[in-house]
């Protein structure tokens, strides 16, 4: 059909979805084996774009001919790659786990009914969502981010509310209106940016930012607007209601993708175009707060009764370790900086992911998910716990995780500069990891008294092995370190900047 | 992957591969599992036969896993490895037969004997680590392979022991990950070698060199049960006596003894520990955890808690060799305690087991007469407490021997008093448990009558402690021998100059 | 010059405006005439943006299709806030068109 060799492929990863979306909307039958193609589909685009990315370079693809700084145009590198290399083995793990997760049967006559109606909404707008992340990772300028972003917005809010409880009604109403607030925010930002600059393309933006009051109130504006996105501290209370009380599997999407979309853009935005007028304490302000979030998240972990609400909190903590590769990144070699970003994204990623739907599986189980209560979960579903186990290392950061890739790194950074408080902040949440997952870990293992040892309850497969090779994979990431490495230095080389220097011409 | 390779590879699948068929097999299966324990076992011992043969004559096993610029995973066969390996090797056998016996019929077989392969596994990483990423991953790891055999029994006591076990494992672990990256931060990626790094860096860096030495054996030393990081041994206690075997012999505490040793001789050493002064501290938390361990046993009743502390007391031998590494002595004395411990120690369980699994004892003062009804394990009891009180010629002599030696010729008067202070609290500890048993008459029934058969207990049960007696024994009377431990650790340290 | 400034700064008040009701006030629908609001400031800003005084120049059209799009995003987020509320109020026991504390008493909740 199309040449290996040209750019088109590029658009297949936001197509697919979308297309698979519109179809799961018309028909009523056949939606998951529709989904499921269409994310089979994507993840195999996605691995032929990263072979393409080896073979030729960073690509670009000029949607209907028009080239920048008039047309709208998509681009791939190393990072971008990664991200969508995330979204996709995620977003295959999830459409299995949640078709596994619609098909449990519940014996409860009203639950089953709800159970079916949330399963018709689910697939259309969990491929619809897939398309904005796709097309955000994608995108290569700064007005199309923001249409990608309403995208997911308008998507993941009532995903979020599709369980229908009244808690989750409240919590995706109050989501829907914080990311309104958040893109309207970020969207005044891009037109201060405009005027500033006169470009939209991310490529002729570069280094283009001067000073100025224009760019600098451009880049509070974004920040503010994608830090309210992606849940910074002080800004993070809208998180734990909005996943804990979804469905399952939307929790999954929510906290491994969607609050990564927005982490990616405010990390391209600080170290790409507005390189020039970041200054170190910008730096460390944005690395004190995410010490904060380390610190307070996993301090709210500790202290939930409810394992959904326990795993949101430390969605909550984690984003913080994002935050904390700022102000070390002044003293990290170039494409290393981006490397621990992705480790950490990817790791969380798998791992929260796998917790998760962990938590949806004991829920289907128990009919509940308090932590008091969880007895003889360990002997009714061994692989559900050991995923969690695993999982739960994963995010603490132990060998050979991603994470801990990523933490030797910020760790030598600071040592290497000296910052010792980095360290200890960075050790400190560790610790802190470790209380609140093995906390829940031994009242997984308490055998109820006056019951023998339950056989295995039978649950599907596509509700426990899913989790389980998300976390055996994100404990392993470490080992395939020297590849990631390697892919994230793929980059955008400037050339275009240079050509159409002066903006429009 | 050139041959060499391949058998460091395979030492580590040889428990890794019948680990993870274990847990997909199910429960029924005893006869497949017990199967392949055993081959796992067989295959290993032999594949670190030949890997020793090799190392012997100078043969160099290495295998590289590059992650990030500066930071690569290294597996390597040196001569202080090969000591590890064998040691875990061939405890690991007669610990899976001792424990096939004991747990006969208990639940969750499965899942038990599959942690049991993965932590084999991993401590047969942490011996062959070459250099200090490679063993902090490995150490890790083995906070996790042994957590679950810690809480098996699911009760409200394992799982608050499994807790706390966590607690200070991963909190060493984190000072370790920090002290560990900080030293390469300063002196570059580095394998062990056996001249530690180079000396230049003492002259721009040295408090903070001492600080990161500090922060290093405050890691280790939490596995090593080190006053004051020993507060979890005596709580696993609570886990089936398999696993406190093989935590106490093989597993856990030593591989904090021999991360202690690795640190002191390969990654700093000897050379430049000298000349940072900073080895009197810790031969004084040495010394202190011997002396503390020995008082705190005398107190027990429950024999498992008393030989916990024993333990702690013990292990603290070899960090004790290793504060004096300038003296060749007391180092031969302190690694070949690392071997001589562990024989020692697994006996002592494994009889302590074979008591609470027959009759029912779990405290030293319902043991009176037991020897009468239970001979040969209280035989084997016997000769490992005299081992451990270091009268000859069991294998405790010929270590505490050399450590005395080596602490005369230090000069260390103090180091001496305390080798023999610790000596005669042992004897005050074990001698009471020695003539409960022999001399003492039978007060009443025993606790519970578990077991009456041809044997004094079962099989399975009663050949591992002898056969471990009997080369506490052996060991200690062809000592100068070719073959014996002592021989190959002299191999060792015949490659560092002290 | 002018009238670009004042333009802007005039979206730039509206924005402000919305931001302050959205966050006040607790009706629902003033909270969505305010992230109407919020949005037609931006686009006034951007409208500004592209103004060139006659005879100086071609217009900038990139602005006026930012706009554009942006009208047509807000229309349907602002459909999908409406029937939210709408199931909000239904569904769950607040009732958002109290002035405060919005949990309805128990007696409406069906208790």
């Amino acid at each position: 059909m199309f040449p290996s060799d040209t750019a088109v492929w590029i658009v297949f990863p936001v197509i697919l979805p979308l297309v698979a979306g519109l179809l799961c909307f018309l028909f009523k039958r056949g939606t998951f084996g529709i989904a499921l193609a269409a994310a089979i589909g994507n993840f195999f685009v996605v691995c032929f774009l990263i072979y393409q990315m080896l073979v030729y370079g960073p690509m670009r693809c000029y949607i209907g001919g028009w080239h920048p700084p008039l047309g709208i145009s998509l681009r791939i590198d190393g990072p971008a790659l990664l991200m969508l290399l995330m979204t996709a083995a995620t977003g295959l793990a999830v459409t299995l786990y949640a078709r596994g997760y619609f098909l449990f049967r519940i014996s409860d006559p009203l639950r089953a009914r709800r159970h079916k109606r949330q399963q018709y909404y689910f697939w259309p707008l969990w491929m619809l969502l897939l398309t904005g992340l796709n097309g955000l990772f994608l995108s290569a300028d700064i007005f199309n981010l923001y249409v990608t972003l309403e995208l997911i917005a308008v998507s993941a809010a009532p995903l979020a509310a599709l369980s229908g409880k009244p808690a989750s009604l409240r919590a995706s109403y109050r989501y829907l209106l914080i990311s309104l607030i958040g893109s309207l925010t970020y969207l005044l930002g891009v037109v201060f940016l405009y005027r500033s600059c006169g470009v939209l393309d991310l490529a002729l933006l570069q280094n283009l930012a001067g000073d100025g009051l224009g760019i600098s109130t451009a880049l509070v504006l974004l920040t503010v607007g994608l830090m309210l996105k992606t849940a910074l501290v002080p800004l993070h209370f809208w998180l734990p209601p909005a996943h804990a009380n979804a469905l399952a599997p939307v929790s999954v999407i929510l906290s491994a993708l969607v609050v990564k979309a927005s982490f990616y853009l405010l990390f391209r935005f600080w170290f790409e175009i507005f390189a020039p007028i970041i200054s170190p304490s910008s730096l460390n302000f944005m690395g004190t707060l995410g010490a904060l979030a380390i610190f307070w998240g996993a301090i709210q972990a500790m202290r939930q009764q409810r394992l959904k609400l326990m795993v949101a909190y430390s969605t909550v903590s984690q984003l913080g370790y994002l935050f904390v590769a700022f102000p070390l990144s002044m003293f990290v070699d170039g494409g290393q900086v981006w490397s621990i970003v992705v480790f950490i994204a990817l790791t969380h990623a798998c791992a929260k992911s796998a917790m998760f739907m962990v938590a949806g599986n004991v829920y289907l189980h128990l009919g509940h998910d308090r932590i008091k209560s969880l007895k003889g979960v360990r002997s009714s579903q061994p692989i559900t716990v050991f995923a969690y186990g695993i999982a739960g290392v994963s995010l603490m950061g132990l060998p050979p995780s991603g994470a801990f890739i990523a933490k030797w790194m910020l760790l030598s950074a600071s040592f290497a500069s000296l910052q010792y408080w980095w360290a200890v902040v960075i050790a400190g949440g560790s610790l802190l990891a470790m209380i609140y997952v093995f906390r829940v870990m031994s009242h997984f293992f308490v055998i109820p008294e006056g019951e023998s040892s339950k056989k295995n309850v039978s649950l599907s497969p596509l509700l426990e092995w899913p989790p389980l090779i998300l976390a055996l994979i994100s404990l392993f990431l470490g080992l395939i370190s020297p590849w990631v490495l390697k892919i994230v230095l793929y980059k955008d080389s400037g050339l275009l900047a240079q050509i159409f220097q002066g903006g429009l011409p | 992957m050139n041959s060499g390779q391949l058998l460091l590879v395979s030492i580590l699948l040889s428990s890794f591969i019948p680990g993870i068929i274990i847990f997909c097999l199910p429960e029924e299966k005893h006869r497949l599992r017990t199967l392949l324990n055993f081959c796992g076992s067989i295959v290993k011992i032999s594949l670190v036969l030949v890997m020793n043969a090799g190392i012997y004559y100078g043969h160099v096993f290495e295998i590289r896993l590059p992650l990030i610029p500066g930071v690569e995973l290294l597996l390597s066969g040196d001569p202080l490895s090969a000591l590890f390996t064998t040691l875990s090797s061939v405890l690991w056998l007669l610990t899976t037969v001792y424990a096939v016996g004991y747990l006969e019929d208990s639940p969750n077989r499965s899942h038990f004997f599959g942690y049991f392969s993965l932590c084999v596994t991993v401590t047969i990483g942490i011996a062959l680590a070459g250099n200090l990423v490679t063993f902090l991953l490995f150490y890790e790891m083995l906070t996790l392979a042994t957590y679950p055999l810690v809480i098996h029994r699911g009760t409200e006591k394992s799982l608050r022991a499994g807790r706390n076990y966590l607690m200070y494992a991963f909190s060493g672990g984190a000072v370790f990950l920090v002290a560990v990256v900080w030293l390469q931060a300063i002196v570059g990626p580095m394998d062990f070698s056996a001249s530690g790094f180079s000396p230049m860096y003492l002259t721009s860096h040295g408090s903070v060199l001492t600080f990161i030495f500090i922060l290093l054996i405050i890691g280790v030393g939490v596995k090593a049960a080190l006053v004051p990081l020993h507060g979890w041994l005596p709580q696993a206690m609570v886990a089936p006596a398999p696993v406190s075997a093989l935590l106490h012999a093989v597993a856990v505490v030593k591989a904090g003894a021999f991360g202690i040793v690795r640190i002191v001789l390969d990654v700093y050493g000897a050379h430049n520990l000298l000349l940072m002064g900073v080895l009197p501290l810790l031969s004084a938390v040495a010394a202190f955890t011997i002396i503390y361990g020995s008082v705190l046993a005398l107190q027990q009743d429950d024999l498992k808690r008393r030989l916990a502390y024993s333990t702690i007391s013990q292990v603290s031998y070899i960090a004790l060799g290793m504060s004096m590494v300038d003296q060749q002595l007391a180092v031969i004395g302190g690694l070949v305690h690392l071997v001589h411990q562990g024989l020692m120690k697994i006996t002592l369980f494994f009889c302590a087991g074979n008591l609470a699994e027959t009759l029912g004892i779990h405290r030293i003062s319902e043991m009176r007469g037991v020897a009468r009804r239970m001979p040969l394990t209280m035989a084997a009891f016997s000769i490992a407490a005299l081992g451990m009180i270091g009268i000859p010629p069991t294998v405790g002599f010929v270590s505490k021997w050399y450590l005395g030696l080596g602490s005369l010729a230090g000069g260390n008067w103090w180091l001496l008093v305390v080798l023999v202070v610790s000596s005669l609290l042992n004897a005050w500890y074990f001698l009471p448990i020695l003539i409960y048993a022999w001399f003492d008459k039978q007060q009443g029934p025993w606790p519970e009558e578990l077991y009456v058969g041809r044997f004094e207990t079962r099989l399975m049960l009663l050949v591992p402690p002898l056969v471990t007696a009997f080369i506490v024994m052996a060991a200690g009377l062809v000592a100068n021998a070719q073959i014996s431990p002592l021989a190959w650790v002299r191999f060792i340290v015949r490659g560092y100059t002290l | 010059m002018i009238t670009t400034m004042l333009y802007s700064l005039t979206g730039l008040i509206l924005f402000g405006m919305g931001f302050y009701t959205l966050i006040i006030h607790s009706h629902p629908l003033r909270k969505i005439l305010a992230v109407n609001v919020m949005a037609t400031g931006v686009f006034l800003i951007l409208v500004a943006t592209a103004y060139i005084p006659v005879g100086q120049g071609d217009i900038d059209p990139v602005p006026h299709a930012m706009v554009l799009t942006g009208i047509v995003v807000s229309v349907s987020v602002t459909a999908l806030a409406l029937i939210f509320a709408c199931k909000v109020q239904e569904n769950s026991n607040l009732d958002l068109l109290r002035k405060r504390n919005h949990r309805k008493p128990m007696k409406e909740r069906g208790l």
